[in-house]
């Protein structure tokens, strides 16, 4: 590969999950189980319906417009994608087209790579769009689903400006958090808000990039629609096209539309460039263009959420959180919000860091669950930590409690029993101390001679009457008095 | 039913005839219509009367066109693409003449979607003119104006796109209104082409006209380019005070030296108009002549084929046969879709349809619509700098009658395109327009056409209001000619 050099591009469409209805009809905006439950007529593309712009919608995707770096329109209007498709039953698309005004042109973002370092994505344009219906195929039917029709969809598109998987990955992710973080999407993969195509070419690596002449042959790879997949396609077909390279079957490439079969692992050819679809965009006269108000988008800039990068280096100097740390619980919004919320409660930060990153984030994984589903809201991890501050329950115990709770789904509290507690009131402890001292008078005799190694005998004498559950910080106040006066 | 809406209001109010009686007048009417003349889809037999309240429209029967969506009731824009449909919604126009007591007693035919001006297109066969069934009623409000015509009741809806309410309007000897663009929300009307469709009304006077749009007019949610009215009355507002109100007419529409060789019919249907502009003057308005380039009027009918087709592939690509409508026939789906609109179009519309995708084509789209829409703005404009000196301009509507159901009868003068055609200004700009009916030739009407600029409503229709009263054919009931046994 030393040879060639990969230039990746990606169009990464994301589902703005956080408004209440459609971008275009007054449905709900939400994932349901139960197919077609949420559509009004014009889902369906009932004669004499009409669009309504969403005005939430529009705001979150110029929210993403500004924090992309991007120009923002003067004036707002909607295209008309024209093409006979069930998923679509007025059979156009209403999006925009660029480089025709849209929400979002000429950006760029900042991408932190594991190791620290950073590259620069440049945005060519990010558009809204509704989202189409979602269709499954089977042997010689297919079932269609228009809950999603109609969901206000932001595609986004990059210049070729990556050469690897690892770094598309890496602005997947990074794009994922700021629509997390900016709440305009749940971004959520598994509900399928997140669909990438990926543009792929390979120049050789001594001729000049800047220069679009020597960029190769662009590759679409059409609905790869998770990071993994981004991952593997890139790098098969990285490794396609070098073979081709080899051979010398490169320049006879056509530009071409490919898909990504995930079974078989490869990318499988679709059409030309030749055969594209013509779509016959023309403005939608159904929705008139308006003006966007620069106090509006002052506003709104204004109102952006603190983003994952911001919450991490609050996280570091603030709260004394290490790099890592603080790097693990900004990946998903859900996490810094747990922990934002523990440190509202009082816990500390770097307790609240540790369970969270250790514990939490192990049963997450382990279940495969979503933060917010988690049984153990941080008030409930509370009543844990409040009892070790407390020294009722050792650390030992905590976690056995920890694990507990979530399997029976029961409060913490109703497993710190008085058996299981720690002994920790004092007379009770005084008495045990008394008799462990009575039996044991000739160390005593020789602590108080100068065997102040004895001391720890005497702690475990009382640990061993108690079963362990003597708090060894009281016990030892209590020895020390006893024995020193 | 040969009253005016404030005759019958006030025939309700005093008891003299309750709205059972009406319904029942307007439904027996129908049928003989139906019978003579095919103006219906549907005829609602099962009409219910309303409550009489202070409202002029409580208990007056009214026609639909039948592209409006009617909740439960059978709505098929006279398509067979569409033939089975029946809506599970109400469009917001009729939704506010049934909130207010008004009661609909049937459906009336159009050309298919709307997409014709002939009244002869519509899948359950052709409108003849109630003055003469030898002749069109034009289109596409064809049963509409026929209804209205023949006084089956006071009014019924339509919807203009070129001139769809204001060319039947004058071909059948009524009034024809379409207001401007977005003061009556769009939402449950089968769409054309967005960007021109209109609703409006039908009606034999001005000011029920004025009525209806006080009622159906109102910004909408569900319609985003509908606006705010509510300071706009237009009943209110006809005073019939037009002094010193300036109009403009056309020379290079209206001047008969301007066409070679005129028939008889131009000569006195342009010989009518410039009589209707004495009366204008004798109400005290001030009528200038201007003139417009020719070459931009010639462009006018190729403008609105270009613009409207275009919308219209777009817009009717929803009609698939798949969600709703008869289902085709076919292996997978594109087969069924292809064999649906294969079978449910008439040919005039599948034309339509490949003229709207050949002019949206990548490589046609600057060529010819992005050059229709720079036409189309200059013929706005040129409208809209009349405004600035102008309160309305007033042309006559069409080159003469109605035309004959066998063309091969019509002899028709050259040139005369941009003068039959001129009300699509009206939709390109979004102006207010009115056609009223202006005299006869030969025992058939003719009609004359004032509009004005955006939200000027209330002023074009005093004017028209002004004129109605100086001539003889305010709420007129067609009178069928007699022919000649040969």
């Amino acid at each position: 590969m030393s040879k060639y050099k990969a230039l990746i591009g990606l169009e990464m469409h994301c589902e703005v999950s956080k408004t209440k209805s459609k971008v275009f009809s007054s449905a709900e905006n939400s994932y349901k189980e139960t197919p077609n439950a949420n559509i009004q007529p014009l889902d369906m593309g009932f004669p004499g319906t009409l669009p309504v712009l969403n005005k939430e919608a529009v705001k979150l995707s110029l929210m993403a417009s500004i924090i992309l770096h991007c120009r923002q329109p003067e004036y707002m209007y909607f295209e008309r994608k024209n093409y006979y498709y069930p998923d679509m039953p007025k059979n156009y698309q209403i999006t925009q087209n660029p480089p025709e005004d849209c929400v979002g042109m000429e950006g760029y973002v900042d991408i932190e790579r594991e190791d620290g370092s950073i590259f620069r994505v440049g945005i060519d344009n990010i558009h809204l769009e509704e989202d189409a219906a979602s269709l499954d195929h089977f042997y010689s039917t297919s079932n269609i689903d228009y809950n999603r029709a109609g969901v206000p969809l932001l595609e986004l598109v990059t210049y070729p400006d990556m050469h690897s998987a690892k770094d598309a990955v890496s602005f997947l992710e990074h794009m994922r958090q700021v629509y997390q973080y900016a709440d305009i999407s749940d971004a959520d993969t598994k509900k399928g808000q997140i669909r990438c195509d990926v543009n792929i070419s390979i120049m050789e690596d001594s001729l000049d990039e800047t220069d679009p002449e020597n960029w190769g042959v662009k590759v679409e790879i059409k609905n790869v629609n998770s990071f993994g997949g981004v991952r593997d396609a890139i790098n098969y077909e990285i490794e396609r096209q070098t073979k081709l390279k080899e051979t010398g079957e490169y320049d006879e490439m056509e530009q071409q539309t490919r898909r990504w079969d995930e079974e078989s692992g490869t990318t499988i050819y679709m059409r030309s460039k030749v055969d594209a679809i013509d779509y016959k965009y023309f403005v939608d006269p159904n929705l008139p263009k308006f003006k966007i108000d620069s106090a509006w988008v002052e506003e709104i800039r204004n109102s952006i959420p603190p983003l994952a990068h911001e919450r991490k280096q609050k996280y570091i100097n603030e709260y004394g959180l290490t790099n890592y740390d603080a790097s693990v619980i900004v990946k998903e919004k859900a996490q810094a919000e747990y922990f934002e919320e523990c440190l509202k409660l009082g816990i500390d930060a770097k307790t609240a860091s540790n369970w969270l990153t250790t514990q939490i984030l192990g049963e997450i994984n382990r279940e495969e669950i979503n933060l917010k589903d988690f049984y153990l809201t941080p008030a409930l991890l509370k009543q844990i930590i409040d009892e070790i501050n407390k020294g009722t329950i050792s650390s030992k115990q905590a976690k056995e409690i920890f694990y507990k709770s979530i399997e029976e789904k029961k409060e913490p509290k109703t497993y710190i029993s008085s058996d299981m507690a720690q002994i920790s009131d004092k007379r009770e402890l005084e008495s045990i101390i008394n008799k462990v001292l009575e039996e044991n008078q000739s160390q005593v005799a020789e602590y108080k001679n100068g065997k102040d190694n004895l001391f720890d005998y005497f702690v475990g004498q009382v640990m061993k009457n108690t079963r362990g559950k003597a708090n060894p910080v009281i016990t030892k106040e209590i020895l020390k008095e006893k024995l020193d006066k | 039913m040969d009253k005016t809406i404030e005759e019958l209001h006030n025939l309700l109010k005093s008891g003299e005839v309750t709205s059972r009686e009406l319904i029942e007048e307007s439904l027996k009417k129908s049928h003989e219509i139906q019978e003579k003349y095919n103006a219906f889809v549907t005829i609602l037999d099962d009409a219910k009367e309303t409550n009489v309240t202070d409202h002029f429209l409580s208990g007056i029967p009214f026609g639909i066109k039948d592209n409006y969506s009617t909740k439960d009731i059978l709505s098929t824009g006279s398509s067979n693409t569409l033939k089975d449909y029946v809506p599970f919604f109400t469009a917001t126009a009729v939704q506010k003449l049934l909130d207010v007591g008004a009661v609909p007693v049937n459906k009336t035919v159009l050309d298919e979607f709307g997409m014709g001006g002939t009244g002869t297109t519509g899948h359950t066969g052709i409108v003849k003119n109630p003055w003469d069934t030898t002749r069109m009623t034009a289109g596409s409000s064809a049963g509409s104006a026929c209804a209205v015509a023949s006084g089956v009741y006071p009014y019924a809806l339509g919807s203009d796109t070129g001139d769809s309410i204001r060319k039947p309007a004058a071909y059948c000897g009524i009034v024809g209104y379409k207001p401007t663009y977005g003061m009556i929300s769009r939402y449950g009307l089968f769409a054309f082409a967005s960007s021109l469709d209109h609703c409006g009304v039908l009606t034999r006077s001005v000011a029920d006209a004025a009525i209806v749009t006080d009622t159906t007019k109102g910004i909408d949610e569900h319609d985003m380019t509908s606006w705010d009215s509510s300071d706009i009355h237009l009943y209110d507002s006809l005073n019939g005070d037009v002094k010193d109100k300036k109009l403009c007419y056309i020379k290079e529409l209206c001047d008969i030296e301007v066409y070679e060789n005129p028939t008889e019919e131009l000569k006195k249907h342009l010989e009518n108009f410039m009589n209707s502009l004495e009366v204008c003057k004798s109400l005290g308005m001030n009528v200038e002549e201007v003139s417009v380039d020719k070459q931009l009027l010639d462009a006018l009918p190729s403008v609105y084929v270009a613009i409207s087709c275009a919308e219209a592939t777009s817009n009717m690509s929803n009609l698939t046969g798949i969600i709703f409508g008869p289902r085709g026939e076919g292996k997978n789906v594109t087969e069924m879709m292809m064999d649906h609109r294969t079978k449910g179009f008439s040919p005039l519309i599948k034309r339509r349809f490949i003229i709207g995708s050949y002019i949206l084509q990548k490589e046609n789209q600057e060529r010819y619509f992005k050059n229709a829409q720079r036409v189309r703005r200059m013929l706005v404009d040129t409208w809209k700098n009349l405004f600035k000196s102008y309160d309305a301009v007033i042309l006559p509507v069409g080159s003469g009658p109605a035309k004959h159901l066998d063309e091969s009868k019509d002899i028709l003068t050259k040139d005369t395109a941009a003068l039959e055609e001129h009300l699509q200004v009206g939709n390109f700009g979004g102006f207010p327009s009115i056609t009223i009916p202006n005299g006869f030739i030969n025992d058939l009407p003719v009609a004359l056409n004032i509009t004005g600029n955006c939200y000027d409503d209330e002023n074009v229709l005093n004017i028209a209001y002004a004129i109605e009263s100086k001539m003889n054919y305010k709420n007129q009931i067609a009178k069928e000619v007699h022919h000649e046994q040969i």
